[in-house]
C-alpha cells in the first residue's frame, strides 16, 4: 500500500480511475434539466465611452431568453461587484469599457450556438478615448484617467507600499564596496488552465435555493462573496467545485460571467450554463505578474552580500482584481531576500491602473514570490559577474546556514527551516557542476556553441496564514476539517481546501490512514461542496498541505484520542495506560491485549459502557489556524544551448532538488515539481501577453501564446532533501508552486551565462529566438509591449 | 438539416444535426460523451482528441457531418483491445487491468495525470501513435504528443507511461489483453 505500511508514499492516485475514463465530472459536463446558455459580448476597445447598447434584434432571436445589459444590472445594483483587493469590478460596463474583451452584455439562450449567434445581432456604439497601455506612463500627468467611477479619483495611482528598514537600507548601499543595479522585467503571462472558468447557476425559485456549480479553487469564499453581493443569505447558496481542470490561480476570483449567469438564471427561471472560450479566457481573467522592477544589490568586494533595495511598479489592469491577504497589497513580495543572510532591505512598490485586464496574483505565484525569487535569483547572477565570481560560489557564500533557523528576515519573515548550502551541493552533485563548467570552458576556448548554466536557489513562503495578520476580504485564512469514522472503521473526511489536480483525494486520505492506521482505501476525502464541507479558505498559495494537511492531521489526532478511551473501557484498562501503535491501543507492556481502530470504531457504536461524558461514535472537527508560513525551499539548475545564428534556446538539462519537509506522496510531490518546471520553460522562453499601442491584446490565443509542449521540456532530472517544518503537525511544508516559483531564474540565468562572450549581463523574458537574437546584436528592445 | 449516421465507441448512432455542428460538441451536447473535453478554440490543444477510422483527430475540427458513416471512438469507449466497448466501472477499479486499456493503466501507474483535463486526448492521442509505431522512443513518443498540451504534469510521467503501455502492448502479462 506504501512505503512505510501506514498512509505515507507512493500510493497510486484515487482520482485517477474516473478521469483514465472519461468519467470525470467538470463543470461543462453538467447539464440540468431546461438548462439554457449564455454568451457573454465583450469589448473590442481597450478604452471608450459606451454611447448606446441596441439589443433589439437580439432579443427578437427566436431562441434567445434573456439579454442582460450593464443598466439591467445597475437595476438590480450588481453592475459592479466588489474585488478581492478592495476595489470595485464592472461585471457589465455602464459607462465606459477599460480594455479590450470587457463584459458589455450577456445573452442567454436555448444552445450555446445560439447564444454566440445573437451576441453579433448586438449593436454597441462606442466612442473611443486614449488608452494607458505602458505602465511606466501611467502616473503622467497627461495619462488617460481610467477610474472616473471613483469618486475624486484624478490619477491611475493604485497604492503605494514598502517592507523593510528604508534608511538602514540606504546606509549599506552608502557604504558597499560593490553596487550592482539592473531593470528587471517580470512580463504579463496568463496561467491559462487547460479548463476554462465556468459555471451551471440554478436559482431554485421553489425553496429560494441558489445552487452554482463553478471553476472555483475557493468555493467558501465565493459564496461569501456572492452571499454579500447577492443579499442572499449563505444558507441559501451551495457552491459546488466538481473536478477543475487545473487552476493555476486563475480560478481563485469570482468573474464577471459568474454574476451574469446568476443573474440569467434569476431572469429566466432555469439553469444557465457559461462557459468561456480560450480567448476569453486569455484576455479577461486573471493574469499573472506585469512586475516592473528596477533591483540593486550591495556588497562586500569579497562577494558577501549586505543589501538588496528594490522598486516595483505594478501594472494591475483596469480594474484592481488582485487575489491576496488584504494586509499585503504586493503579496509576499517582500520575501525577496530570498535565501541569503542580508543585514538590510527595503522595497518600495508602487501599483497602477492600465486598460487591461484585471489580476497580477495567479500562475503559481505564491502572492507574488515568482516576482520575489526572479529580481534576487537575477541580482545574484549579475553580482556575481560583476565580482568574476562563479554564480554557486557566490550563492554557497551567502545562504543561510542551518544553524541560523528559525531566521528572521531583513523585511520580518521568520523562516521556519532549512538546511540550504546542502540541498545546492545536492544539486550540483547531480548536475556534475564542475564538469558542466569545464565543458562550457572547453566549447568557450574552442568556439563550440554557445552553452550556459543558470542558479536558482529560492525560498518559498506558503500557508497563508495566521489568522492575526493574513484574510481574504475579512476571512481569515484558517482552514476546518471534520472526520467521521463509521462503525466498520471506515472514515470520512471532509475538507475546505479544493484540489484542481493536485491530488487531495489521496494525499489527505493517507494523512488520516498515517494518523489512524486504517487503509488509504478506507477513507474518502469530501471536497468542493459547500453544504457538505467545513469553511476554509481554499486551495492557492500552496496552502493545502500547511492548513488543510494540518487542520487533518490534528482532526485525525483528535479523533485517535476518543479512540484512546474507547479502547480503555473495551480493554478494561485507564486510557492513559495505552500506547499507539501503528493501528492499534494497546495496553503498555501487554502487546496482546489492544483494540484495532476498526475494533474500537464499532465498539464506539455499539452497547459498551463508555466514562462519564463520552458520548460515543467516533468523529471530531477542527480549525487550524496556522502560526507561521512553512518555507520550503529548493536548488535549481538549468543547462542550456544557444544557437547564436538563429537565438533559438534549447534546455538540454534541468536538474531541481526540492526541500517541502515531510513527503506525504513522493510520487504526487515530483508530478507537482514536472509541472511547475514546464511552467517555467514556457515564462523564461515562450510566454507573453503583450499589447499594441491601441491596446489591442497580442497573445490572446494559443495561436501565440504558446505553452510548452512535450518537445520544449526535457526529462527533468530531481532529487530531494528533507527539512520538516518544526510547527507543522506532520512536519509537511507545501511545494506545489515551488518549481513555477523557482525555475524561470535558472533558464534566463542560463541563457545570460550562455551569452556572457557577448558581453550580456540580462535580458528580459520571454527568451524567443527573436529576442535573444537582439540581446546578442545589443539592440534593447522591451518583450511586453509590441510598440518599436 | 442533414442526417448522419456514426459508430460512437460501439453503438450506431443516427441523428439530424446542423451543418455547423462541430464533432466534438456532438459527442457531448447530443450523446451525452463528455469524457472529451474542449480546451481551446484554435486547434492546439487536442484536449478534444478521438479517433476516426481509427486515426486521430482533434474532434473540435471536424464537423460532426464529416463523422458521417465513420467510426469514432472515445476515451469512453476504450476497452482492452483499444476499441471494444467496456461496461463503465462501478467502483474504483484503476487497477483492475481486465477492464481497461493498458494505456489507461500506464497512464495511472506511472502517474501522468493530474487535473485530468488533457487525460482523454492524450491516451486516445498515444493510442494513435502507438498504432503507428509500437516500439517508440522517447523522443518519437514527445514528437507524437507534440499536439496534446498538459499543463500540470510537465509532460516526463505521460512520456513513461506510453512508453510502459507501448511495452506492455508488445509483451502483454495475462491471457486476457490479447492484441
Amino acid at each position: 500500500m506504501s512505503e512505510n505500511g501506514h498512509g505515507f508514499g507512493r500510493v497510486p492516485r484515487k482520482e485517477d480511475a474516473r478521469f483514465i475514463r472519461g468519467q470525470g465530472n467538470y463543470v461543462d459536463d453538467i447539464k440540468l434539466p431546461g438548462m439554457l446558455y449564455g454568451a457573454i459580448l465583450r469589448s473590442p476597445h481597450a478604452h471608450a465611452r459606451l454611447v448606446a447598447v441596441d439589443t433589439s434584434a437580439a432579443e427578437a432571436h427566436p431562441q434567445v431568453r434573456a439579454v442582460i445589459t450593464g443598466e439591467t444590472l445597475a437595476g438590480l445594483d450588481l453592475a459592479w461587484m466588489p474585488t478581492l483587493s478592495g476595489d470595485v469590478q464592472a461585471v457589465l460596463a455602464t459607462d465606459k469599457v477599460r480594455f479590450q474583451g470587457q463584459e458589455v452584455a450577456f445573452v442567454v439562450a436555448d444552445s450555446h450556438y445560439a447564444a454566440r449567434d445573437a451576441l453579433e445581432l448586438i449593436d454597441v456604439d462606442y466612442e473611443a478615448l486614449p488608452p494607458v497601455i505602458d505602465a511606466r506612463t501611467a502616473l503622467d500627468d497627461d495619462a488617460p484617467l481610467i477610474r472616473d467611477d471613483l469618486e475624486g479619483r484624478t490619477d491611475n495611482h493604485i497604492f503605494d507600499w514598502e517592507a523593510g528598514d528604508a534608511s538602514a537600507t540606504d546606509q549599506v548601499f552608502d557604504e558597499a564596496e560593490v553596487v550592482v543595479a539592473q531593470d528587471v522585467l517580470y512580463p504579463r503571462v496568463h496561467p491559462a488552465p487547460l479548463e476554462t472558468c465556468g459555471i451551471v447557476a440554478d436559482m431554485d425559485k421553489v425553496t429560494g435555493k441558489l445552487t452554482v456549480h463553478t471553476t472555483t479553487q475557493a468555493p467558501h469564499a465565493h459564496r461569501t462573496v456572492y452571499a454579500l453581493v447577492a443579499g442572499l443569505p449563505e444558507h441559501k447558496i451551495r457552491v459546488v467545485s466538481p473536478d477543475i481542470g487545473g487552476g493555476f490561480g486563475n480560478k481563485v476570483g469570482i468573474y464577471p460571467g459568474y454574476v451574469c449567469a446568476i443573474v440569467g438564471s434569476i431572469v429566466t427561471g432555469r439553469p444557465v450554463k457559461w462557459m468561456e472560450d480560450r480567448s476569453e479566457n486569455l484576455m479577461t481573467t486573471s493574469f499573472a505578474r506585469d512586475y516592473h522592477m528596477r533591483g540593486e544589490i550591495a556588497a562586500t568586494r569579497d562577494g558577501r552580500v549586505r543589501g538588496l533595495r528594490v522598486k516595483v511598479l505594478a501594472d494591475h489592469g483596469a480594474f484592481n482584481g488582485t487575489a491576496q491577504p488584504t494586509k499585503f497589497p504586493a503579496g509576499f513580495f517582500h520575501v525577496f531576500t530570498g535565501s541569503y543572510d542580508i543585514e538590510a532591505a527595503h522595497c518600495a512598490v508602487t501599483g497602477v491602473y492600465t486598460n487591461k485586464a484585471p489580476g497580477g496574483v495567479a500562475y503559481a505565484c505564491s502572492f507574488r514570490i515568482t516576482e520575489a525569487a526572479y529580481l534576487v535569483e537575477r541580482m545574484m547572477d549579475m553580482l556575481a559577474a560583476e565580482l568574476g565570481v562563479d554564480p554557486a560560489e557566490l550563492r554557497l557564500r551567502n545562504l543561510l546556514r542551518s544553524e541560523q533557523f528559525p531566521y528572521s528576515t531583513a523585511t520580518g519573515w521568520e523562516y521556519d527551516s532549512g538546511d540550504y548550502p546542502r540541498t545546492l551541493r545536492k544539486a550540483m552533485d547531480i548536475a556534475g557542476y564542475d564538469k558542466l563548467r569545464a565543458e562550457q570552458a572547453d566549447r568557450r576556448a574552442n568556439g563550440g556553441p554557445l552553452m550556459g548554466i543558470g542558479i536558482s536557489f529560492f525560498t518559498e513562503a506558503v500557508g497563508a496564514g495566521p489568522r492575526k495578520h493574513m484574510d481574504i476580504l475579512g476571512l481569515g485564512m484558517a482552514d476546518g476539517a471534520e472526520l467521521r469514522v463509521h462503525p466498520t472503521g471506515k472514515a470520512v473526511l471532509r475538507i475546505s481546501v479544493q484540489t484542481q489536480g493536485q491530488g487531495h483525494e489521496t494525499t489527505f486520505a493517507q494523512i488520516v490512514a498515517h494518523e489512524l492506521g486504517i487503509p488509504v482505501d478506507d477513507v474518502e476525502v469530501v471536497h468542493g461542496d459547500t453544504d457538505q464541507t467545513p469553511f476554509g479558505l481554499g486551495t492557492y498559495g500552496s496552502r493545502s498541505t500547511p492548513v488543510s494537511g494540518a487542520a487533518t492531521a490534528v482532526v485525525a489526532r483528535k479523533v485517535r484520542e476518543r479512540a484512546r478511551i474507547v479502547a480503555g473501557a473495551m480493554l478494561e484498562a485507564a486510557p492513559e495506560d495505552l500506547e499507539w501503535t501503528p493501528g492499534r491501543w494497546v495496553v503498555r507492556g501487554d502487546p496482546t491485549s489492544g483494540a484495532t481502530m476498526q475494533e474500537i470504531a464499532m465498539a464506539a457504536h455499539g452497547s459498551l459502557e463508555l466514562p462519564e461524558g463520552v458520548e460515543g461514535h467516533l468523529d471530531a472537527t477542527t480549525v487550524y489556524n496556522p502560526p507561521n508560513l512553512t518555507y520550503p525551499f529548493g536548488a535549481y539548475i538549468a543547462v542550456v544551448d544557444v544557437d547564436p545564428g538563429t537565438g533559438k534556446v534549447t534546455v538540454r538539462r534541468f536538474i531541481a532538488v526540492d526541500d517541502c519537509g515531510v513527503r506525504i506522496n513522493p510520487m504526487i510531490v515530483e508530478g507537482q515539481v514536472h509541472g511547475g518546471l514546464a511552467d517555467g520553460v514556457g515564462m523564461a522562453l515562450m510566454q507573453v501577453m503583450a499589447f499594441d499601442e491601441d491596446g489591442n491584446h497580442l497573445g490572446a490565443s494559443f495561436m501565440d501564446y504558446l505553452l510548452p509542449t512535450s518537445m520544449e521540456c526535457p526529462s527533468w532530472e530531481l532529487g530531494e532533501t528533507v527539512t520538516p517544518s518544526p510547527h507543522h503537525p506532520l512536519g509537511a511544508k507545501g511545494v506545489g508552486e515551488s518549481a513555477t516559483v523557482g525555475s524561470p531564474a535558472a533558464i534566463v540565468n542560463a541563457v545570460v551565462d550562455a551569452l556572457n562572450p557577448y558581453g550580456v549581463r540580462h535580458a528580459d523574458m520571454l527568451l524567443t529566438p527573436a529576442n535573444v537574437w537582439r540581446v546578442i546584436q545589443g539592440r534593447p528592445f522591451r518583450t511586453d509591449l509590441a510598440i518599436p | 438539416m442533414p442526417r448522419i449516421r456514426v459508430e460512437v465507441d460501439g453503438a450506431t448512432y443516427e441523428d439530424d444535426v446542423e451543418p455547423r455542428l462541430l464533432l466534438v460538441h456532438y459527442l457531448r451536447e447530443r450523446l451525452g460523451k463528455v469524457g472529451t473535453p474542449v480546451g481551446c478554440d484554435t486547434s492546439n490543444c487536442g484536449a478534444c482528441t478521438v479517433l476516426m477510422d481509427g486515426m486521430s483527430v482533434k474532434s473540435c475540427s471536424v464537423l460532426a457531418v464529416q463523422a458521417d458513416g465513420r467510426d469514432v471512438t472515445t476515451v469512453e469507449g476504450l476497452g482492452v483491445d483499444g476499441t471494444v466497448l467496456q461496461p463503465p466501472p462501478t467502483t474504483n477499479q484503476a487497477t483492475s487491468s481486465a477492464r481497461q486499456h493498458p494505456l489507461q493503466t500506464a497512464f495511472h501507474e506511472e502517474h501522468a495525470l493530474q487535473c485530468g483535463y488533457c487525460t482523454p486526448g492524450m491516451i486516445m492521442a498515444s493510442l494513435d501513435l502507438l498504432r503507428e509505431n509500437p516500439d517508440p522512443s522517447e523522443d518519437e513518443v514527445r514528437e507524437g504528443l507534440e499536439g496534446n498540451l498538459c499543463r500540470c504534469t510537465g509532460y516526463q510521467n505521460i512520456v513513461k507511461a506510453v512508453r510502459r503501455a507501448a511495452s506492455d502492448m508488445r509483451e502483454p502479462a495475462g491471457q486476457e489483453v490479447t492484441p
